[in-house]
């Protein structure tokens, strides 16, 4: 009864006032109000922690910027291209490595031990290989994305109830129909994952490459603000690529119906 | 040897390092021949050759040890504050509800790119590597944290309960037993994030141990140490990620 209670009390309430969303508002308040107070006290060097007005200030200035939005287009191409080329490769990998069972057990180690290896380590050599110009960040990007998406689609190939399989051959299914009609269809969850984890790393693995050496793009805009020791445009790029990537990652997540599996 | 090893075990084996010895001879005669251009990939050769140099000039039993203690120290502050978070997760629901989801968006943001804010706070130091290594690892130790004692069997708090165990011995004897596979994983995932995250920062700062060596390496133009030093730090988050999966599967309960 009093379970039933509690349950018809919550259900009564707004949502922007459930005992959830206060916490939440008061959590945010109880930072910001630190921060504002840390950035007026002067404990810290002048700038290290700007005012908040000043944070609020940078980002209205960033998002009204043409040179901004030129900057993420480039990142942006350079993380599509990135995963367009290693998601492909790494999707066709998965296949074949989901698909055969002698396959997987001689090469699917490789991609299990080298996938959490530091990939900016290869920058260097992506450098040497692709040149100092967005080719080497977008092969830092593919090569970044490339292991989760290989591993999620032969882990995803491997889980496909055989009943769907037999029931593809007994249709006489060509091969092109067995993948488009069962295969994929089949594995949209995973091999999704995998996109979605594939997108965070081509990021990061992207922006990190741009941070290093280059001319363009988001992390060069960040480094450049580091070099100019201009805080609060740091801190206004840093805030406005974090809510980007979170949104871009749920973005994905959602298309994918990933959050129609979470109750199953 | 049965028929069932050497299918499932031997010719697997011998088809994976016979295809990597065929990759590595394969490129060693296309770059002999011309095919491939020996001033942007050295030959496999060279690169063994260089092993030994790489090991006894540029000191990589001192940078070996910076990186372990940079990525031990964050590792160790993982632990404590992630599964300290999660406790107290755990504890307040209210709280909980409210801050998981951010602590799992927080796991997918890119925080590497906080490098140049922490080079400001921190400077150009070990400490700036550590507290990077510190912020990656620490979400997936919070969400498994939470996660492992969450999950933990009603049956096993009610037998605690009806022992009348107070809220101290209910946590040691009940509930961190139970889930302490589940924090284990959460804290090998946080390891191995730190440890991308110590090398790739030192080799983006240019300081450090074994993630400086590329960068120093590579802007020497030394291609057969850049190759050997990228091999060398592939080898030890390999050895790194076998050892902690060791680990978490021998704290994993028998099926």
């Amino acid at each position: 009864m009093a379970e039933t209670g509690r349950v018809s009390a919550a259900r009564a309430l707004p949502r922007w006032a459930s005992p959830v969303t206060l916490v939440r508002v008061a959590l945010v308040l109880a930072v910001l109000v630190i921060w504002e107070a840390v950035a007026a006290s002067g404990l810290l060097y002048r700038d290290v922690v700007p005012r908040l007005g000043v944070i609020a200030t940078a980002v209205r200035d960033l998002l009204a910027s043409s040179d901004y939005y030129w900057n993420l287009g480039v990142t942006g191409s350079e993380v599509g291209a990135g995963l367009l080329i290693g998601g492909v490769s790494g999707l066709v990998v998965g296949l074949v490595l989901g698909a055969n069972r002698l396959a997987s057990r001689a090469f699917e180690a490789y991609l299990y031990y080298l996938g959490p290896t530091p990939k900016i380590i290869f920058f260097p050599v992506m450098i040497m290989w692709f040149g100092v110009g967005p080719g080497s960040k977008v092969a830092m990007g593919a090569l970044s994305c490339f292991f989760p998406i290989a591993l999620s689609t032969a882990s995803g190939m491997r889980q496909i109830d055989k009943v769907l399989i037999r029931v593809g051959r007994s249709f006489r299914l060509s091969a092109w129909q067995m993948a488009t009609k069962i295969y994929l269809p089949a594995m949209r969850h995973p091999v999704i994952n995998g996109v979605r984890l594939g997108l965070g790393v081509a990021i990061i693995g992207t922006l990190l490459a741009e941070t290093r050496l280059s001319n363009r793009g988001i992390g060069f805009l960040i480094i450049q603000a580091y070099g100019v020791f201009d805080m609060p445009r740091m801190y206004a790029m840093l805030i406005v690529l974090f809510v980007l990537a979170i949104a871009l990652n749920a973005a994905v997540g959602r298309l994918g119906g990933l959050h129609t599996i979470r109750g199953s | 040897m049965t028929a069932a090893v050497v299918r499932d075990r031997v010719v697997p084996l011998t088809l994976s390092l016979g295809s990597l010895v065929l990759v590595i001879v394969a490129v060693e005669l296309l770059i002999r021949v011309g095919l491939i251009n020996r001033y942007i990939v050295p030959m496999p050769s060279q690169i063994a050759a260089s092993f030994g140099r790489v090991i006894t000039e540029e000191d990589i039993a001192g940078r070996f040890r910076l990186t372990f203690f940079e990525a031990f120290t964050a590792g160790l502050m993982i632990t404590g504050v992630g599964i300290s978070i999660g406790l107290l997760l755990y504890r307040v629901a209210l709280l909980r509800l409210a801050t998981e989801t951010w602590v799992a968006a927080f796991a997918s943001a890119p925080t590497v790119l906080l490098y140049p804010l922490f080079l400001v706070i921190f400077g150009r130091s070990a400490l700036t590597i550590i507290m990077m290594g510190f912020v990656a690892g620490l979400p997936p130790v919070i969400l498994k944290t939470i996660e492992g004692l969450s999950g933990t069997r009603r049956v096993l708090i009610d037998v605690g309960r009806s022992l009348k165990l107070t809220p101290r011995q209910q946590f040691t004897k009940i509930l961190l037993p139970a889930a302490l596979p589940t924090i284990c994983v959460g804290v090998r995932l946080g390891l191995i994030f730190t440890l991308i995250n110590v090398v790739g920062v030192e080799f983006l700062i240019n300081f450090g141990g074994l993630g400086q060596l590329i960068s120093d390496l590579a802007e020497r133009y030394d291609l057969p140490g850049t190759y050997a030093a990228i091999c060398f730090v592939i080898l030890v988050s390999v050895v790194f990620f076998m050892i902690t999966e060791r680990i978490e599967r021998w704290l994993r309960p028998v099926e």
